[in-house]
């Protein structure tokens, strides 16, 4: 700071030597040693009542735990699990599950917040009255709260697999999930999804390409039209050529379950809807902010220099807008991921929920809470080091 | 020829019947063009499908004030549930004839939040009147005093619990985090560290994982022989966690502050504390009022989550009242009826924040 560069030199031009108390510099240093001290001492005390209580308890420390069978079942799992498996990979499970329905949640969350956004700035007014009235009610109750609510709605209000609702063939609702069809595994499946992989690469290349070329010459490509076209065509012409196969794996009821199509349990959609809900109103505030901090006079500007309605809005609107919504985004998507351990109170198998089960069956309290906050912050970490890199990428260069 | 001369005056044309009045308001706001139109109509059938069965089953067809098994035959919402057990509801365990002294508390609470509304009442002595109020309530819920009964802590439970989580949770917080605010604006390096690793330490992880550190770990911390109560462990980690949060709002406070305060602070000799006490930081808090009370909400909102941790909240408390077999399958009632609760308390925070945010938007011009 210049107040204390100012200080200094003016302590240099005295002639007498200033007494160490009186300089800052010096009073600083013996300060941080203070608190370094004082926190050192804190964490010696804490650290070692910890371990006379453990060695008093007989708890082992360390994570050896995690090679151990776990011999706990879990209901939903993305690879292959069973009883016999270790701790380790029923935490893995879990961290896996917690991925899921984060990045299925973001996703929804993310249109669903848009769409919330966008109608909030509506013209019309009982379309952006309502958005209102959804954005201040669901951000008024607890995400906790309105998982309950979902989760008794499934298992209270529908009914069972009897008696599913069957509201267009192949999609049963009941208290035991949304069941519904999906088309039956054929070899194609792979190829079509390699086909959009490479479909991606091809774009992102294309893109790049097309970029340069109007740089160097001033030639605009029909971009968005070809690029969105690749990637639609190039995994339906697999099908094609794979003769198109349609065959639907369509559930049916045999005894009290269904068998076949894909189950969604009623704790994962009432994760997903409480997480999806509740995040959506946060994010519409956001969008709604970003758009409103792009002034008018952008708009006009770019109309009156003859940019066409698309490239208005993606050349000189979403830019700016961008700018000012995606730091907020993130940090709402990140609630998303966080709130994702709610799933513990009602009986989804995330990762705190595998973590408790743990600490519950071993008493490893502190390797369990240890690795709950080390998967969580690894999230959080990865993302806002990937939020600083984009921001400095977008960042406004004033001159 | 002869030229047309206007002698009279013309009548005053009104404005057309279709841009003014009811019919121009309808036409401006809902039927402008053919996509608003159709989105009007979609709207409005999206509405006459769900608020007339809504209506119905709340309130025409519901049922107010009977028992279970009444509820069970009638068609709309059980309201029941809530009349029977909103004692237990509201406050829990706390023994039943002795249940007017959390609800006195919850009213002199009520009352000092609604006179705090007006800013130009926060002087010093309505800040001694809020400490007063605080031992009041306190003295009221604990008893054990002037021939009232003593009632522990273990069997405070309800909304009391939840607001209590909440007041303190945030007026403790709010200190530690201005002191890591400012710690994390440090020159010396290894405070500014410390500030650093603990904001984003505890903001990169879920509220829940603390609160399991209060509840599982916390014990193991403390020495042989000392125990402290759950209610106080899971108050511990709120306030760890809320604290992070208003640290980075007072930091986004401190950020705005220009250069020219500090450097005005030092150039009439004040030193570190005078220019924070006196200069920088009621600036700086005053701007981060509005993001200030959104962090109260939230930590209200995130007191339910001392229901994992089997603490007797609200939610629990209504969790355990649907365990009751007499009232089982009424969840949708009894949910409504909490997230009316939190709703209003949310809801008016909420509004005050955006009234407080225009006061102090209109005093800078």
């Amino acid at each position: 700071m210049v107040t204390d560069e100012n200080a200094i030199q003016a302590d240099a031009s005295l002639p007498e030597k200033v007494p160490f108390w009186l300089d800052p510099q010096k009073r600083a240093i013996v300060y941080q040693i203070g608190v370094l001290c004082m926190f050192g001492l804190l964490a010696y005390y804490l650290i070692s009542n910890t371990l006379i209580n453990l060695e008093k308890q007989a708890i082992a420390t360390g994570f050896s735990f995690l090679n151990k069978e776990s011999s706990f079942e879990i209901g939903e799992t993305v690879i292959p699990y069973s009883a016999a498996s270790t701790y380790g990979r029923a935490l893995v499970v879990g961290a896996l599950n917690t991925l899921k329905v984060s990045f299925i949640g973001i996703v929804i969350t993310l249109i669903l917040g848009t769409i919330l956004g966008v109608s909030r700035l509506s013209s019309n007014w009982l379309v952006s009255k309502i958005a209102a009235i959804y954005i201040e009610v669901m951000q008024d109750i607890p995400i906790l709260l309105q998982l309950f609510f979902w989760y008794a709605i499934f298992y209270e209000s529908l009914p069972s697999p009897r008696q599913a609702l069957n509201p267009v063939h192949g999609l049963f609702f009941c208290n035991r999930g949304v069941i519904f069809a999906v088309p039956e595994t054929h070899p194609a499946h792979q190829y079509i999804l390699l086909a959009l992989v490479i479909g991606c690469i091809g774009v992102y290349f294309f893109r790049r390409w097309a970029k340069k070329r109007q740089d160097a010459t001033g030639q605009a490509l029909p971009v968005f039209r070809i690029s969105i076209g690749t990637i639609i065509c190039l995994p339906l012409i697999t099908w094609l050529v794979f003769g198109a196969p349609i065959k639907m794996d369509v559930p049916e009821l045999t005894g009290f379950n269904f068998k076949g199509g894909m189950t969604l349990s009623p704790e994962f959609i009432a994760l997903l809807l409480g997480l999806v809900l509740y995040t959506a109103a946060f994010v519409a505030e956001v969008v709604r902010a970003g758009i409103q901090s792009v002034s008018k006079g952008q708009r006009e500007a770019a109309m009156s220099i003859a940019l066409k309605p698309t490239q208005v809005l993606n050349l000189v609107i979403l830019p700016q807008a961008l700018r000012v919504i995606l730091p907020p985004l993130t940090s709402q998507m990140l609630n998303l991921t966080k709130n994702s351990s709610l799933a513990v109170a009602i009986g989804f198998p995330d990762f705190v929920s595998v973590a408790n089960t743990t600490i519950n069956q071993t008493g490893q309290s502190i390797e369990g809470v240890a690795l709950i906050m080390a998967v969580y912050l690894i999230f959080s970490l990865s993302t806002s080091a990937f939020m600083n890199w984009y921001n400095k990428k977008v960042k406004l260069v004033e001159r | 020829m002869e030229a047309y001369v206007q002698k009279t005056p013309l009548e005053k044309l009104k404005p057309p019947v279709t841009h003014v009045g009811v019919i121009g308001w309808v036409r401006t706001n809902l039927f402008d063009g053919w996509f608003n139109s159709l989105l009007t109509l979609l709207t409005l059938y999206f509405l006459w499908e769900v608020v007339p069965p809504l209506v119905r089953w709340a309130f025409i067809d519901s049922v107010w004030n009977t028992t279970g098994a009444v509820c069970r035959d009638a068609d709309g919402a059980c309201w029941s549930i809530i009349t029977t057990n909103l004692r237990f509801i509201l406050f829990g365990f706390y023994p039943y004839d002795q249940q007017w002294r959390p609800l006195i508390a919850i009213l002199i609470l009520c009352g000092l939040l609604f006179y705090s509304r007006d800013r130009n009442h926060w002087n010093k002595y309505f800040g001694y009147g809020w400490i007063i109020g605080l031992v009041v309530m306190g003295f009221l819920m604990r008893g054990g005093l002037f021939g009232l009964p003593g009632v522990e802590t273990t069997q405070w439970g309800g909304l009391p619990l939840t607001l209590l989580l909440s007041i303190f949770g945030l007026t403790a917080a709010y200190p530690l985090g201005v002191i890591l605010a400012l710690g994390r604006q440090s020159r010396m390096r290894a405070i500014k560290v410390l500030c650093v690793v603990y904001i984003e330490l505890i903001r990169g992880v879920p509220l829940i994982s603390l609160l399991f550190m209060g509840s599982i770990i916390f014990p193991l911390f403390l020495p042989e022989g000392i125990t402290i109560n759950q209610i106080l462990r899971a108050q511990v980690a709120i306030i760890l966690f809320t604290a992070a949060y208003i640290a980075e709002v007072v930091r986004g406070g401190l950020q705005a502050m220009a250069r020219g305060q500090y450097e005005a602070a030092e150039a009439i000799g004040l030193n570190y504390f005078l220019t924070m006490r006196l200069i920088i930081l009621p600036q700086a808090l005053k701007i981060v009022i509005p993001p200030t009370v959104s962090i109260l909400i939230s930590a209200f909102k995130d007191t339910s989550l001392v229901v994992i941790i089997a603490l007797w909240d609200l939610l629990k408390t209504t969790q355990s009242t649907l365990s009751n077999p007499e009232w089982m399958g009424f969840s949708r009632e009894a949910y409504i009826f909490v997230a009316i609760l939190y709703f209003l308390g949310c809801f008016s925070m909420a509004n005050y924040s955006r009234r407080l945010e225009k006061e102090l938007s209109t005093e800078d011009h």
